[in-house]
């Protein structure tokens, strides 16, 4: 099975060509945005961080900002800064050059305020889209594709139709020598058993039980009950008990192949397979972190109905009843709910979620690239200064 | 074809209604060719489960072929299971 792709000077392949406009720190957003509305073509991303991290938080925000700055659906990137933050865009530099990618950097300080910043960055934002502009499609084996798999606003339904269809989409793809993402360390508790039994190795299963041990002592520390966070309201309205349902159903979109790695936060795998991302739930959150990993493309099942998408990146929505997909026709791709009624099976409803993925990947416009859904959020790991 | 609620393994107590259920409904359900009758008591929405046999308090709530918590009271078959009458062993910070 092939796709077709943006093939990258690093050894990367691409499903998307985009020029990113980044700012560095949350002082350069409104630049940021501002060059990138003068430059039709491009997509920018605002976040509230880049100033005040300390020590492994630094460097885990620096790795999330590098890694995604650097994702293979990314042509080039013009990063942005004020000049006398934390994580300039000179600190990102090494890390940017390093994994080849295409970039040039502006700041507000050393420009002299924001015209002549929008200005200077304008121009160069203009030439590096024309540069990208370049770049033809061609095609790629789908082994080179990493899936990041992800479910939002989740029902009883979603363990029942479009979980288990999307692993069968993430099974098959990874039968083809491709990788495929499951992060949402919370949703792994109360399945912790279930999944370190397809542990590749031991170190694999010791780093599974390490995460979602974590996990769980820094929720115990909050001194309450988790439900009503995790299930949230809607999952609980919609049928969701505990949290160890809510896990149960949500670990089966990775499907059922050997877990091969332990990735952290934002990192990308060093293998081919299934391999699980450390980290919290929030949907945005994980979405990011999925692309700092190196996903160039994401399947997102929801039952209570998500708009989310990304700023880089095709997200697969796949309804897990016909009713939100009817409710929710411009922000939803496929319908899972087809096999409750007994319409489908889950094999044809995976193939099916295959195929559209290889079809975003080709190009296809998914529903929240249409509507320019572009959420962006880091997890941080320390207090913010 | 709509069959009412679906048992997803052989060893789980309770059953997730896939369309919206009334009470007094008989349902006629299966897992892996066992046939599993059950009377709703009360009505359950789409979504949310229903129990297939009596579950005593204390005792396993089971899904997926595994726990997904413990009866806070007891539990007639046909009856609607949900947080009112279920608590998760996970992430319980209040039992610190």
């Amino acid at each position: 099975m092939m796709f077709q792709c943006y093939r990258r000077g690093n050894g990367t392949f691409g499903v998307r060509n985009h020029l990113l406009v980044f700012p560095t720190v949350l002082c350069a957003n409104a630049v940021a945005e501002k060059i990138s509305l003068a430059v039709p073509g491009s997509v920018y991303v605002s976040h509230p961080l880049g100033c005040g991290h300390l020590g492994a938080d630094k460097e885990h925000v620096m790795r999330s900002m590098a890694g995604y700055c650097s994702n293979p659906n990314v042509g080039g990137v013009l990063l942005v800064g004020l000049g006398c933050e934390l994580i300039t865009p000179e600190t990102l530099a090494p890390e940017l050059s390093r994994s080849g990618q295409r970039f040039q950097m502006v700041s507000i300080q050393e420009c002299g305020g924001t015209l002549k910043t929008v200005e200077k960055g304008r121009s160069l934002a203009s030439a590096l889209l024309e540069e990208i502009g370049q770049i033809r499609r061609e095609p790629a084996e789908i082994s080179r594709l990493t899936m990041g798999v992800k479910c939002g606003g989740s029902d009883t339904l979603s363990g029942l139709t479009a979980n288990p269809a999307l692993g069968v989409a993430a099974d098959l793809l990874v039968e083809h020598g491709g990788t495929v993402l499951l992060s949402e360390v919370p949703e792994m508790l109360g399945a912790e058993e279930v999944l370190a039994k397809r542990a590749a190795t031991p170190e694999v299963r010791r780093r599974i039980f390490e995460i979602t041990r974590a996990m769980e002592d820094s929720i115990l520390k909050m001194g309450v009950d988790v439900r009503g966070s995790e299930p949230s309201p809607g999952n609980i309205a919609g049928g969701l008990t505990t949290l160890e349902e809510k896990s149960l159903g949500a670990i089966l979109k990775g499907g059922t192949t050997p877990i091969v790695e332990v990735v952290p936060y934002g990192a990308r795998p060093e293998k081919k397979g299934l391999a699980i991302m450390d980290g919290p739930a929030l949907d945005a959150v994980v979405l990011s972190g999925f692309s700092s990993a190196g996903a160039q493309v994401m399947v997102f099942t929801t039952g209570r109905g998500s708009p989310l998408g990304s700023a880089i990146a095709p997200v697969v929505k796949v309804a897990t009843n016909s009713q939100i997909y009817a409710r929710m026709p411009d922000n939803i791709d496929i319908n899972a709910g087809t096999i409750v009624e007994g319409t489908e099976t889950l094999r044809e409803k995976g193939r099916q979620i295959l195929e559209e993925v290889l079809a975003a990947a080709s190009g296809k416009e998914t529903a929240s690239e249409k509507l320019g859904h572009r959420e962006f959020a880091i997890h941080t790991l320390g207090p913010t200064l | 074809m709509n069959f009412g609620a679906l048992i997803i393994d052989p060893k789980d107590n309770v059953a997730t209604a896939v369309r919206p259920l009334s009470a007094g409904e008989r349902l006629r359900l299966s897992v892996d060719g066992k046939g599993v009758e059950v009377t709703l008591k009360e009505d359950i929405a789409q979504g949310h489960k229903l129990a297939l046999v009596s579950i005593k308090q204390g005792e396993p709530v089971i899904k997926y072929g595994e726990t997904i918590g413990l009866a806070t009271c007891d539990i007639l078959a046909g009856e609607h299971v949900h947080v009112h009458n279920v608590e998760g062993r996970k992430g319980r910070g209040d039992r610190r």
